[in-house]
């Protein structure tokens, strides 16, 4: 009998197993960023204890920083300079390398992980975010914890943690054009639920998914957390080896021997498959306070089929049966660990070349690391938003969160490459519709939520 | 950390217009901004403030939300909906909602992280079908200073109209909650295996190791 992608990697580091179901999994990687790692260094060294192997331990500052142009440490949330303060001091103290504000390799910190080669394939990382499932894109086995399991691997090197269930979503099937990864995943999420995966480790596979570019894939295994996942994953290919070699902290060389046989063998029996006809997806938009209520843009505002739902509409300040093409909007947000890659920067950019944002609609880029943004700045990319009224912001978490301190205002109707419609997620009383770059792009320029195939 | 054996306790349901809520976020459980202090204390305050109190900038309190009511008053169990605890990785809203005196949250599922927080410090999670959880809600919403449910984790039951309903916890997460364990120094006594796990680890795939 075979083994998956997941069970290969979960027994790669698996240090012990107890009688109750727990296992002790090694870490390869630990991960940090100011608004979670802070509480974690401090209460470790409260403990007085150490960090067990500081080299592969590191912390970057993007939740609380300002992304204005000319920031420093003052952040305009009230208190967000505590956090970086406190985890700037803690790192140091504890040996641990900072990407700290101002420097050329800051970033998101799924983005930095990635860019700077900790997350490879086949290694376990974990990260004080639930958005570490990210980089599961790579074959990693990539985890969110809170800030006491990460004080726990901080400490021992290892996490504690009861084996999940594991998945599979097959995508096959062409694309139709304007149809991303980000439009995959949220139509995977409508179709069967935000609470569906219940825990369950979720390997993505199929043509559709070999195909995918690796920022792409990133994007699909970004939003396994908003389908209740344990981790999204992807089995490494030729196209992850290539986008890892020669990174700052990758292996050289890679050991391909290890990494080809990372794969789910063929003999394997899912307790759970989905697949997916991508041909049959559109793209899409949300329509209420959960990833999971959506539509595609040539959609309807559908029927409450519950009291959440109807509370949605409630908070959203829409009806059903208004047409999601005709909602104007008020903003619109380029940024996040979900969207805001050299390529999707790239392919907003081919929407907004020769176009203007909308009157009266505040339209804000904010780069997913600050290589990304020089990247992007070297093609002239900015210089395509700035000429279009976008924002061309330094890079960060940013308005896909509060915790940036700003936010587009009470009651506004936001277009937004990111993942998460909360009520008040990117501020109170915020309207958040969860969309694609290029969709976002296209709904600036329109001022109205549309495919880019509908501008002129 | 504390320990966990049995709690008999005000439930407060967590409904919209009678049904509990599904998908219950940590950003609702504590909104960003109001985690303030690299602290796990001081966060009780912030708890639900997008539904506790009437706006943003104040802390007057909405009198629509069940923690801001009479019958809901020394509240320390919370019922909702599947999904509990989804979204942000965020400890803040475990250690908000201990602060503010909860001990146990009862709902169909969680969000995996939001579920290994509350393990962390103390807090228990009660996983039961949907259909028993809304009828667990439906009893103490008769009268909720009365119908206090007990949860027993020993017994691995909760008593609730009458009933004794079974529920399940893996059994290692059971123990340390029993006996208030700390992980980190359960894991520290285990440094020798640890040790002798990297060594075949890195013998394998040295590549791993950055030093």
């Amino acid at each position: 009998m075979g083994r998956t992608l997941f069970e290969k990697l979960w027994d790669r580091h698996l240090v012990d197993t107890d009688d109750g179901g727990e296992s002790l999994l090694y870490v390869d990687r630990v991960c940090m960023h100011e608004r979670t790692g802070s509480i974690a260094m401090q209460s470790l060294m409260e403990r007085g204890l150490s960090v067990r192997r500081p080299a592969h331990a590191f912390c970057v500052m993007d939740h609380t920083v300002d992304t204005q142009p000319g920031r420093g440490d003052r952040t305009r949330i009230p208190g967000g300079e505590n956090f970086i303060l406190s985890a700037r001091s803690s790192a140091q103290a504890l040996g641990l390398t900072v990407f700290d504000v101002g420097d050329e390799d800051q970033g998101i910190s799924h983005l930095v992980s990635a860019e700077q080669g900790f997350a490879v394939p086949g290694v376990s990382l974990v990260c004080p975010d639930s958005h570490t499932c990210t980089l599961g894109a790579l074959g990693a086995l990539a985890i969110g914890v809170g800030a006491s399991q990460v004080e726990h691997a901080l400490a021992t090197s290892c996490v504690r943690l009861a084996k999940p269930s594991v998945m599979r979503v097959t995508f096959e099937g062409q694309l139709a054009p304007w149809v991303t990864a980000k439009d995959m995943v949220l139509h995977l999420i409508a179709q069967e639920g935000a609470a569906a995966a219940k825990g369950a480790a979720v390997e993505y596979a199929g043509s559709t998914v070999g195909r995918l570019p690796i920022e792409a894939r990133m994007t699909l295994c970004n939003m396994a957390v908003e389908f209740s996942a344990f981790t999204g994953l992807i089995a490494p290919d030729q196209k992850t080896f290539e986008y890892v070699e020669g990174r700052p902290h990758a292996p050289d060389p890679l050991p391909l021997g290890q990494w080809r046989a990372l794969g789910t063998d063929a003999d394997v029996e899912f307790g759970r498959e989905i697949r997916i006809d991508t041909a049959t997806i559109r793209p899409r938009v949300t329509w209420g306070t959960s990833p999971e209520q959506g539509v595609s843009i040539r959609g309807q505002v559908p029927e409450p089929n519950n009291a959440d739902a109807k509370r949605a509409l409630d908070y959203m300040g829409l009806k059903p049966g208004l047409h999601m093409q005709d909602l104007s909007v008020d903003a619109a947000f380029i940024g996040s660990c979900t969207n805001s890659r050299l390529q999707d920067l790239r392919s907003a950019a081919k929407i907004l070349r020769n176009r203007r944002v909308a009157p009266r609609v505040a339209a804000v880029c904010v780069p997913g690391s600050t290589g990304v943004k020089r990247a992007a700045e070297a093609e002239g990319i900015d210089q395509v938003f700035l000429n279009a009224g976008f924002e061309w912001r330094e890079s960060g978490c940013s308005m896909c969160f509060y915790a940036g301190g700003e936010t587009f205002g009470p009651g506004k109707r936001v277009i937004t490459s990111t993942n998460r419609n909360f009520e008040g997620r990117q501020g109170p009383g915020v309207r958040s519709h969860l969309a694609s770059p290029e969709v976002v792009a296209a709904s600036a320029v329109r001022g109205k939520i549309s495919s880019p195939d509908m501008l002129i | 950390m504390r320990a966990f054996l049995t709690h008999l306790g005000i439930a407060a349901p967590l409904t919209e217009a009678g049904t509990l809520r599904r998908n219950v976020d940590t950003d609702a459980i504590i909104p960003s901004r109001e985690m303030r202090l690299v602290s796990k204390t001081s966060l009780a305050q912030g708890l639900f403030a997008n539904w506790r109190y009437l706006s943003p900038n104040s802390r007057e309190p909405n009198p629509d939300f069940a923690l801001n009511q009479a019958d809901f008053s020394g509240t320390s169990i919370l019922i909702a909906g599947e999904n509990f605890g989804c979204g942000s990785s965020r400890e803040q809203a475990v250690w908000a909602l201990a602060e503010f005196g909860v001990r146990a949250v009862i709902a169909p599922s969680f969000g995996a992280i939001f579920a290994r927080n509350c393990v962390a410090n103390g807090l228990l999670t009660v996983v039961l079908e949907a259909e028993t959880v809304q009828r667990i809600a439906n009893w103490v919403l008769l009268n909720p200073q009365e119908n206090q449910p007990l949860v027993d984790l020993e017994q691995e039951q909760v008593t609730a109209f009458g009933e004794r309903l079974d529920f399940q916890t893996p059994p290692a997460e059971r123990l340390r909650l029993l006996k208030g364990l700390d992980h980190i120094e359960l894991t520290l006594s285990e440094d020798r295996r640890i040790e002798e796990f990297e060594r075949n680890y890195f013998e394998v795939s040295d590549w791993v190791d950055l030093r």
